[in-house]
């Protein structure tokens, strides 16, 4: 089971698949509309968003609906290096991504001991208490946030104004980044160790893994890479402020999407962004004025009918198919 | 002295506000173990109804209460027959994840259709009265608002407890399989139950609009009050609801107007994770 260092024809397929990513830049059709960039830019980020939520709700099995707050800090953790401290927005990066997992440690170490819906209403309670705490903390910017000015583009400071194209490598770096830790986490013992205790945590413990060190790492582990994205999320948007990213809506998407492309699947976050976000930007971009929300219905009624009739996801219906078309090949094969 | 008073009147009135919310929820939670996330957006669509029969026909919203509570009843069964039901049986969240879709769906249609304006009704049989109790001035709305909540409440506990058919939903609630071998029919139990927890939140929405202002997003923060609520008075139990919707709305107003406004939510949250850290199944929970 355990096969380090080997390549198999799944690692080619996800290579072959992070070249074409890498080429898309190269593509005519990129640099014909700069909508199409930021919806790819998005797909990017929502996707490793949602991935990074993935280890600890999917293959750990620990719902948390509290991902804004760490995507906020790490987002904070830029802003502050840029706005207040006037640096480059590196160390704030870093630092931001650290303090995020080490309050998400600090915050489920109590309360992991809860079960059921009272573990997802605290998540919901400590989303709240964040967002109203940074509304009133006027060292990071109150409830009027963190405004960029203006500094040199590129990699140094991470920022682009002309092309999006800096954006778009950047967030494929992030990509590369959280599914990279994902692949590799579930090959390694680790993941068994995740997918044991999202199974059944009392015979997990019983052959010896320690659960509440399993669930605390993969906690830090998740947070710290929403954090990350955060900061992405701030240095593309040139702000940063509580209701942007420390709101249940924003905790809400990390879950939603995850769940929409298949809980505890490696492409599932994946899926689940490609769909829904172009169908997001694209429905606000042409019934933004005429009919307000009608994205989020949209949105609304396709979680209630994946919910409801495919729990599995995009990938669940994936699986239907391509095993229909194995069956029906092997059947061919045997006549 | 006075003022203390005061502030604890408006905590308490604000309270029995939650726990008129909170009983509906608190009722499918104990019997069925599901949340429903659409809970505030049930209160909302009300909260419309008893808006629109105001503005269109001038009917009282105490009158059109009745009429959000058999709204909300039909639109509760209706929910559960076509989305509560399949997931019942699946992972513990998918009820809460599918009722937060449906509570997208509810909100921007109301959003697209009636706009983000917020919309009082003026000239009600209550509103902007008050009463003056020694120094302390009692607002008229929330009054009977809180009346209904006592008196709504008691009716619920009464018919869990005291009746034949609140056997039959204790029965369900206990052990599903065994209450239908004991020959109750537990799918119009659940059923019963989900509009019921409607209606409850319906005649509250109905009662709103003559102090309340409607708009799409009035919900929101309603189902986190009424989660929390629930959560901390214990699985399923409608006098810790009571109990816990009480300390809420007093720590709200004690907050609020010794501390400062923005702090008031952030004691309720605060409250209900220390009474979690130390009885972590709420107040009165087993």
């Amino acid at each position: 089971m355990l096969t380090k260092g080997k390549i198999d024809r799944k690692d080619l397929f996800w290579l072959g698949l992070l070249a074409v990513f890498a080429a898309i830049p190269v593509t005519p059709w990129f640099n014909h509309s700069s909508f199409a960039q930021h919806v790819l830019i998005q797909v990017f980020l929502y996707s490793s968003m949602a991935q990074a939520w993935n280890i600890l709700g999917g293959y750990c099995g620990q719902v948390s609906f509290g991902h804004s707050v760490f995507f906020g800090i790490g987002a904070y953790g830029a802003g502050m290096a840029v706005v207040k401290f006037g640096l480059i927005p590196w160390p704030g990066i870093l630092a931001g991504a650290v303090i995020a997992a080490v309050v998400a440690v600090a915050i489920s170490y109590p309360c992991f001991k809860l079960k059921g819906h009272y573990f997802a209403i605290a998540t919901f309670a400590i989303v709240e208490i964040f967002n109203r705490l940074f509304m009133v903390w006027y060292w990071v910017g109150g409830a009027i946030g963190l405004d960029y000015g203006f500094t040199q583009p590129g990699w140094k400071n991470f920022v682009w104004y002309q092309s999006k194209v800096g954006y778009f490598y950047g967030v494929l770096l992030l990509f590369m980044l959280v599914f990279g830790i994902v692949r590799w986490i579930e090959r390694h013992r680790f993941g068994f160790y995740l997918r044991a205790v999202r199974e059944g945590q009392e015979t997990a413990e019983s052959l010896g893994v320690n659960s509440t060190r399993v669930k605390l790492s993969a906690m830090a582990l998740s947070a710290f890479l929403a954090a990350l994205c955060g900061a992405f999320f701030a240095q593309y948007n040139y702000r940063v402020d509580p209701p942007m990213v420390m709101s249940l809506d924003m905790s809400m998407k990390f879950v939603l999407i995850t769940i929409l492309g298949g809980l505890g699947t490696f492409y599932g976050p994946l899926l689940g962004a490609a769909l829904l976000i172009p169908l997001q930007e694209y429905t606000r971009a042409y019934l933004g004025g005429i009919g307000g929300g009608v994205d989020l219905i949209i949105f609304g009624l396709l979680i209630v009918i994946v919910v409801v009739y495919q729990p599995k996801g995009i990938m669940g219906i994936l699986d239907r198919i391509l095993n229909g078309i194995r069956r029906s090949r092997s059947g061919e094969g045997g006549k | 002295m006075a003022t203390f008073l005061q502030v604890a009147f408006d905590g308490l009135l604000n309270g029995l506000l939650y726990a008129l919310v909170a009983a509906g929820l608190s009722l499918i939670w104990g019997v069925m173990d599901v949340i429903n996330f659409a809970h505030g957006e049930f209160l909302m669509i009300a909260m419309y109804l008893s808006y629109w029969l105001g503005f269109i026909w001038k009917i009282d919203p105490l009158i059109s209460s009745i009429a959000g509570g058999a709204f909300v009843f039909i639109v509760g069964a209706l929910t559960y027959r076509l989305v509560i039901s399949r997931t019942i049986g699946k992972s513990a969240m998918s009820a809460l994840l599918a009722t937060f879709g449906l509570s997208m769906l509810l909100k921007n249609i109301c959003l697209n259709r009636f706009s983000p304006n917020f919309r009082l009704l003026q000239d009600t049989l209550l509103g902007g009265k008050t009463l003056d109790l020694a120094g302390i001035i009692i607002p008229v709305p929330q009054l009977v608002i809180g009346i209904f909540a006592l008196a709504l409440l008691f009716v619920i506990y009464r018919l869990v407890n005291k009746t034949r058919l609140g056997w039959a939903i204790q029965a369900t609630a206990m052990d599903k399989e065994a209450a239908e071998l004991m020959g109750i029919n537990t799918e119009n139990i659940y059923l019963l139950v989900f509009g019921l927890g409607g209606a409850c939140v319906g005649i509250a929405g109905g009662l709103l609009p003559s102090y309340l202002a409607v708009h799409p997003e009035v919900g929101a923060l309603f189902s986190l009050i009424a989660f929390i609520c629930v959560a901390m008075g214990g699985f399923g139990s409608i006098p810790g609801a009571l109990l816990a919707s009480l300390l809420i709305g007093l720590v709200e107003a004690f907050a609020g107007f010794y501390i400062a406004p923005v702090f008031k939510y952030v004691a309720v949250f605060g409250l209900y994770l220390a009474v979690v850290m130390v009885r972590p199944r709420g107040l009165f929970g087993w």
